[in-house]
């Protein structure tokens, strides 16, 4: 349902302010989403000046050096750091993006602006709740579908047959697809959205695959796949220079080659 | 889904429009959906001055006086602009259903063209009914 205000609950209020160290040379402002389930209230903004002569180049230095410099109560997933797992995947300066591969100094403004993934429910500052995306990743069934025996050896592909899997298989679930998607905000409950159809393309074009006409039926509904509007910023954002809006379009085009 | 069985408040929800950086694609689109609804606006116009046309020459005067004010001339100019909107981004649109132009900076150029089109044939239709004498 469109609801373009947030929730009552959710509303942001000013927050603390951590002024840099005296003696900083180069200071830069982060303006960081705050949220504490164990003191409940409403979320709120810390502003954190950072000597950023200290950190290094990513915003996730940026935030690594605040937890552990100025703020240690400042929560964020993060693993790899270098774009591969999609832990860090957050809302920086107003776009989806992976913190460990986006430079503070790319982002626009004079504060760094940092906020989790968009419209979902947050578990403690910049961590939210993927239950759901996960869930929508799981009911396209993210496995090879076959009908006929096993073959003694591996299942075969032609290079040609693989290439199409390109722009696809790089997909690291980090959810930044998803949650920039003004219709998956609308209706996250019943649209697949982006992440989740782009693994669905994956499966239908893949040689080996035998369930397309299975695969195809699941996702005739009014909602599942075609709540997509083509709005882009799907493709707009994906840290991986990935495609989803492409492989939806994809998607539209074989349910209408099946029954034409 | 959010889980706040263990006495937790519950969950807010992060922002979304508030925060977010538009790209040319997303206000295109929004844009378009906008239109559209214009687009419910006009059909009724229209239908009002068909119905109008049918009733007596007094009503016709008066349905023309109305669409005619100043007002009435905004809305038709936002009803042009709409028509021509919606054309453009329909053609966008078909490019997309073949599978094409989905690259987000080839989108956001298509996207600009909509506009620019949009505007420009706005501009050209209203002078040219200027030019014709319609208002």
């Amino acid at each position: 349902m469109v609801e373009l205000a947030l929730p009552k609950n959710s509303q942001i209020k000013s927050g603390k302010h951590w002024p840099a160290p005296a003696g900083a040379k180069k200071v830069k402002t982060f303006k960081i989403y705050r949220y504490d389930p164990e003191t409940g209230g409403n979320p709120r903004w810390d502003t954190y000046d950072v000597d950023v002569d200290a950190c290094g180049p990513m915003v996730l230095d940026a935030l690594l050096y605040i937890k552990n410099s100025i703020d240690p109560t400042l929560a964020f997933r993060r693993s790899c750091r270098e774009g591969v797992c999609g832990s860090c995947a957050m809302n920086i300066g107003g776009r989806n993006t992976l913190a460990c591969t986006h430079g503070w100094e790319e982002v626009p403004g004079k504060a760094v602006q940092i906020s989790p993934l968009p419209h979902m429910p947050v578990v403690k500052d910049l961590i939210p709740d993927l239950t759901l995306f996960y869930a929508q990743y799981a009911s396209i069934e993210p496995w090879l579908h076959t009908d006929t025996p096993e073959p003694q050896t591996e299942w075969k592909q032609s290079p040609k047959d693989r290439e199409k899997l390109d722009g696809l298989y790089e997909c690291i679930l980090c959810a930044c697809c998803s949650t920039s998607c003004p219709s998956y905000w609308w209706n996250g409950d019943k649209y697949l959205g982006p992440a989740a159809l782009l693994h669905a393309y994956r499966w239908l074009i893949d040689s080996r695959d035998e369930a397309t006409g299975d695969r195809l039926d699941a996702l005739e509904d009014p909602f599942k796949l075609y709540r997509c509007h083509t709005i882009m910023n799907c493709a707009q954002v994906c840290p991986k220079g990935l495609n989803p809006a492409k492989a939806i379009a994809e998607i539209k085009k074989m349910m209408v080659e099946r029954v034409v | 889904m959010t889980d706040t069985s263990r006495g937790l408040p519950e969950r807010p929800m992060s922002p979304h429009l508030s925060v977010w950086r538009w790209h040319i694609t997303m206000a295109c689109s929004i844009l378009h959906r906008g239109c559209i609804m214009g687009l419910w606006v006009g059909a009724v116009i229209l239908a009002g001055w068909v119905a109008a046309l049918a009733t007596s020459p007094e009503a016709y005067a008066g349905y023309l006086a109305v669409i005619g004010s100043p007002i009435g001339k905004l809305v038709l100019l936002g009803e042009t602009f709409a028509v021509f909107f919606n054309v453009a981004y329909t053609i966008r649109q078909t490019f997309w259903d073949a599978g094409k132009g989905f690259t987000p900076r080839f989108a956001d150029m298509t996207g600009a063209m909509a506009i620019a089109f949009a505007v420009v044939a706005t501009i050209v239709t209203w002078v040219i009914a200027h030019a014709n004498g319609a208002f």
